[in-house]
């Protein structure tokens, strides 16, 4: 028992730190999903917020902001990540490219435009390395309380809060408020919606943008918290599980947090299955690939099936039947 | 007026066009970063023609991009957008090497088997996305993404725990399954061109000859253009999407054949994807899914590629300005209805006029 219970104090907190940065990424997939808008280009979203993220950090340790740094560089993320999905938006909004192809060009260009700009400053493959971390903190208290402290409330990113609480706020917003209305309705049924008054090409920019914003936030976590620096390795797929995981999860908000948190936990097993009694003999390769494994089962109904919005991957032109 | 758009001409004033805002957004990134566009852009031409070594490097580089190219082309014209290929390209180049070091056999059997081998595995990568989509309506684009994932950890577990030989790769094949021409490589200053280039011309005839001159290959538009009409003329829809993307996964194999046979005779542990499957949808788009336009964007890419190294060093610039040239040429060509638009404006003023 004690045994078991000290695996999990190791486990759980190690499953939720590499579940934020997904969380926060499927969040963004979901606004820009819901309102009929693929976002293949998601891993390349979390490469320009992982690029920003660190680079922005570094920036504000050289003016001396300390302590503040990687949280100025995480909205410097959200920002640049929200501008740098105009290309997708444009492109599959306005200029109705194919929303696949338009999210693959965005993951080239991500990674082709900050490894060059990496290269032209730093004059290396990486950046610097950033010293102003976000700790790993105990939650006051919290952590206290037996069995649930030491699992939940110790030795976490305050990151990882935020993540969860976005999550919820998400679901406030896309499931109880007009916006969040107007937004599934141009996903469902954009004709109708352009019907009834709503603005269908607006609420997609809206969408794609808020996915470039989350999925920047999401990329800078992944650097600032686990990475340290960026390179073009540095992002190598959690885009795409992210992705997963908003499928897995069935494009809600709380279905993409149990994907994620169950992505997470595949991940920390692969890493300590090692260690684990009865997990010792299961090779690697199974955990690595249980997230892909089971996101395929989800969509093809053999674990519920997964039922994407009705106009997704559609461009609306007015006027068309 | 519509009619001017849907021309032969203007079919191939698309890709021009977008190669054209390629470079010029190419130019104008190395002007803001501070380098001579010129001095760039002619050491990077300097590192394609420049030295015959240069050009054969080119055409071995080309030659996996022709077939991820073909890949992508053949299931696109089904109607299906297979982004599978990378991981379809992964098998197929490690079930080659698998039979190349494996089996023993005069190279007449040898060499085929290999190939066959990677075709096999790369037809069973695509088969499994397109029975998904024929049998349960599952999108082909998500199950294709997660088999590519798949695809690398499977095939770096088999490598890291059963054929690892020195570092972090397998054994070399056997002589008798290798594509390395010394022949092909003396005439090009001893660059890793290998026989793989002329099956990939090949490729590009069978590819040619399958779609546009038998009737499976006439069944299989039919259903790209139109699936409804297609299933009222009596054709197996569900059975030619899966076809479809076993032939898409088999001709991506080969491709994976190519680089384990001809390029490394080796197959090794992946740190992340090659690309080549990935830059096949490129390849594919900007040669309008047509065999001879699939051969030029190969030489395209494999060219700026292979001529980004020489830019770096003659011209001091990073190498990653092709990518986000070709990042661009897929933007441009994927919105072509920019250029349509533009296009529609300047003919509307000169008739004004």
């Amino acid at each position: 028992m004690d045994m078991t219970l000290q695996i999990l104090y190791t486990i759980v907190p190690a499953a939720l730190i590499a579940a934020t940065p997904l969380l926060l990424t499927a969040m963004g997939g979901l606004f820009s999903e819901r309102s009929g808008i693929v976002n293949i280009g998601l891993e390349g979203l979390m490469v320009m917020g992982a690029f920003a993220g660190i680079v922005g950090t570094l920036f504000f340790e050289s003016l001396g902001f300390g302590f503040a740094s990687p949280w100025m560089g995480i909205l410097v993320a959200i920002v640049l990540g929200a501008i740098f999905s105009l290309f997708h938006a444009v492109a599959s909004i306005s200029l109705r490219a194919d929303q696949i192809v338009s999210g693959v060009a965005l993951n080239f260009l991500a990674v082709g435009l900050t490894v060059f700009i990496v290269r032209e400053v730093f004059d290396k493959g990486q950046t610097d390395t950033i010293s102003a971390r976000i700790f790993r903190i105990n939650v006051p208290f919290l952590s206290d309380i037996p069995i649930i402290g030491p699992m939940f409330f110790s030795r976490v990113y305050l990151t990882t809060y935020i993540a969860f609480a976005l999550a919820i706020l998400v679901w406030y917003v896309v499931f109880k408020t007009p916006f969040g209305l107007r937004l599934r309705s141009v996903g469902e049924h954009p004709m109708a919606a352009d019907t009834m008054g709503i603005k269908v090409n607006r609420m997609r920019y809206i969408g794609v943008m808020l996915s470039g914003a989350f999925g920047g936030m999401g990329g800078a976590v992944y650097a600032i918290t686990t990475a340290g620096n960026f390179a073009g390795g540095t992002i190598t797929g959690q885009g795409f599980m992210a992705l997963a995981a908003l499928i897995f999860g069935k494009w809600h908000p709380f279905g993409a947090m149990g994907a994620a948190v169950f992505f997470g936990f595949a991940q920390a097993l692969s890493i300590s299955a090692q260690q684990i009694p009865g997990l010792e003999n299961v090779p690697q390769v199974y955990m690595l690939i249980l997230p892909y494994v089971l996101t395929i089962l989800a969509l093809a109904g053999f674990v519920g099936k997964a039922e994407p919005p009705k106009a997704l991957n559609q461009p609306y032109e007015k006027g068309s039947r | 007026m519509t009619n001017m758009f849907k021309g032969k001409l203007f079919g191939i004033m698309i890709p021009l066009i977008a190669i054209g805002f390629g470079f010029l957004a190419g130019g104008i990134i190395m002007l803001i970063s501070g380098n001579n566009p010129i001095t760039g852009y002619v050491a990077l031409i300097q590192g394609i023609f420049g030295d015959i070594y240069y050009f054969g490097e080119t055409l071995q580089r080309m030659t996996p991009l022709i077939f991820s190219g073909l890949a992508v082309a053949f299931a696109f014209r089904t109607g299906l957008l297979n982004i599978g290929v990378e991981g379809q390209l992964i098998v197929g180049w490690f079930v080659s090497v698998l039979v190349g070091i494996v089996i023993e056999a005069p190279m007449i059997i040898h060499l085929p088997l290999a190939i066959l081998g990677g075709a096999l595995a790369g037809a069973l990568w695509g088969f499994v996305p397109g029975v998904l989509k024929a049998r349960f309506q599952v999108h082909e684009v998500i199950v294709t993404i997660m088999m590519n994932y798949i695809a690398m950890h499977v095939v770096n577990h088999f490598i890291r725990n059963y054929m690892l030989e020195s570092g972090q790769r397998t054994a070399f094949i056997n002589d008798s399954a290798s594509l390395s021409s010394d022949y092909l490589s003396a005439i090009t200053d001893f660059s890793r061109l290998h026989w793989g280039f002329l099956i990939a011309i090949a490729a590009c005839f069978l590819m040619w000859f399958i779609l546009w001159k038998t009737k499976k290959g006439f069944e299989l538009r039919s259903v790209g253009y139109n699936k409804h009409a297609s299933s009222y003329a009596g054709m197996n829809v569900n059975l030619n999407i899966i076809l479809s993307m076993s032939v898409s996964g088999a001709f991506a194999g080969v491709g994976g054949a190519m680089v384990g046979l001809g390029t490394y005779n080796y197959a090794n542990i992946l740190p992340g994807f090659t690309n080549l499957g990935f830059d096949g949808i490129a390849v594919a788009l900007l040669g309008s899914s047509t065999s001879i336009g699939i051969f030029l964007s190969a030489f395209l890419f494999g060219g700026l590629k292979e001529g980004a190294n020489n830019m770096q060093g003659q011209a001091g610039v990073a190498p990653e300005l092709v990518e986000i040239i070709i990042a661009l040429i897929i933007f441009f060509v994927a919105s072509s209805y920019l250029i349509r638009w533009i296009y529609s404006r300047v003919q509307s003023k000169k008739e004004g006029k």
